[in-house]
């Protein structure tokens, strides 16, 4: 059923993120041992990633829009684009976002915003052009979905965690490396069980936390479409979308490795082809079609 | 003392709160309510428009453009629930048949007026339907949290009544009209 879908959903990604979290904390506790005092490590940890977090809380969106070359457009440049989205607040009791185009000929479309009151979808020129009312009902209902389920920002959050996790691991490794931690370390003495748990934590932590973040989206992806169904009580016009997109050929010039998992589809091809891995943040498309066909 | 003084304020505090929640739930069902008015308002606006954009090509169709526009006369006038959905599906089978009759008159499939208003009133449907479809969640919402467990309670002390869904008879004004010029 799609509710209990929907619930599912919601579970895994709260546990992931708490995975995530657990691991910053345990990394800035060993990296923080190594030094001498694991307390000071995690006090670094949160640091970090407070400051980060509220970083991308605050300038997220715009960031976001401004990388991918989303201008804004009124309800004169595009009434149906403008009806439909209209429509789908009305049907989700979402306040209306504001409305983004993408100039480009790739078929592409996300959401951005800390919440609901400050949501933004941007579509590409592309995707308006492809689509026919129905298709574009079904995207904008899955963008729609991601604000009303706050997907938005939990992925934020995140790559908030997953980011920082880098950025201690690779101060660390480079502190290692070009001999900034040693003396510290010697004068410490007999840290050398700690300091190879740091070492092993500090490049695995990266890998392991990339993968929970990349589960987490990939989990985010299934929940919007489903929701997405639910909205619209009409899920072929979202599995018609999805196909359109998946079998056309071309590249998002304005997505890199940053903002490909906001998109609806993973905009970048080559990665598309092994989306079963690990490290893919969507799941396949014709996995998603066929989960919406269940429906 | 003390602890008898602890359990009033916490007994005080948690009824506040499911309180707050009942009001806040049967508020939001007469919000969903009121937009199901505003895009049946829309509609009845958007008709006389079209009306007078079909009339130049349809010379021979006058019957059709009367029936709705005395359809909309109709549901506008129309004083009970019961009325109104039975106007309001008239309404829309006659915009229908209206958008059928249009088909075989190219000019007029290609006027951008038309196709406006069209697009308008495509949308004005599928926001009466999802209107009616929030309502009918935020509905949900509210009767389920007079049943639960404790706000029963307190929905039963204060008089929160169960809430109506909103129902058609007619199962063809469940489904959007789909109104194309193909």
């Amino acid at each position: 059923m799609m509710y209990d879908r929907i619930a599912a959903n919601r579970r895994n990604s709260i546990i992931l993120v708490f995975g995530v979290m657990t691991f910053l904390i345990t990394l800035g506790y060993f990296l923080g041992e190594y030094y001498g005092s694991g307390y000071f490590g995690i006090g670094l940890a949160v640091v970090v990633g407070s400051v980060s977090a509220l970083v991308s809380y605050f300038g997220g969106r715009g960031v976001i829009l401004r990388i991918s070359r989303a201008g804004k457009i009124e309800k004169k440049d595009h009434p149906q684009l403008f009806n439909v989205v209209d429509e789908l607040a009305i049907a989700s009791g979402l306040p209306m976002p504001d409305i983004y185009v993408i100039q480009d000929s790739a078929p592409n479309a996300f959401a951005t915003g800390r919440d609901p009151g400050h949501a933004a979808v941007a579509i590409t020129t592309g995707l308006l052009e492809k689509l026919d009312r129905d298709e574009l009902q079904g995207v904008m209902a899955h963008e729609l979905s991601h604000v009303q389920n706050r997907d938005i920002l939990f992925s934020m959050m995140v790559g908030v965690m997953v980011g920082s996790i880098a950025l201690l691991s690779d101060f660390f490794l480079r502190s290692v490396f070009w001999g900034g931690g040693r003396k510290r370390s010697k004068n410490k003495g007999g840290s050398v069980p700690i300091m190879i748990i740091a070492l092993i934590l500090a490049i695995l932590a990266p890998i392991f936390a990339r993968i929970m973040q990349m589960a987490v989206s990939r989990q985010r992806e299934y929940l919007a479409d489903a929701s997405a169904a639910q909205m619209t009580r009409y899920p072929n016009g979202l599995a018609s979308a999805l196909k359109k997109i998946a079998e056309d050929p071309e590249v998002l010039e304005v997505a890199n490795r940053a903002t490909q998992h906001l998109y609806i589809v993973n905009p970048i091809k080559p990665f598309e082809k092994r989306a079963k891995s690990l490290f893919s943040t969507h799941p396949p498309i014709e996995e998603r079609i066929s989960r919406l066909m269940d429906m | 003392m003390m602890i008898f003084l602890i359990v009033v304020i916490i007994v005080v505090v948690m009824v506040t709160g499911l309180y707050n929640t009942l009001v806040k739930l049967k508020k939001r069902c007469e919000n969903g309510w009121a937009q199901i008015d505003v895009q049946l308002k829309r509609r009845y606006d958007l008709i006389p428009n079209l009306v007078e954009t079909a009339k130049g090509y349809m010379k021979h169709e006058r019957e059709v453009l009367e029936n709705v526009t005395k359809a909309r006369q109709q549901a506008i006038d129309a004083t009970n629930i019961k009325d109104q959905a039975a106007a309001e599906n008239m309404l829309t089978s006659t915009l229908k048949s209206l958008f059928a009759v249009a088909e075989s008159y190219p000019d007029l499939k290609a006027n951008t007026n038309m196709l406006a208003v069209q697009e308008e009133l495509v949308s004005t449907e599928n926001k009466i339907s999802f209107a009616r479809q929030h309502f009918n969640d935020t509905v949900m919402a509210y009767n389920t949290r007079i049943e639960l467990f404790p706000s029963n309670i307190i929905a039963g002390m204060f008089n929160f009544a169960e809430r109506d869904f909103f129902e058609l008879d007619n199962e063809m004004e469940k489904e959007v009209p789909k109104v194309s010029f193909e």
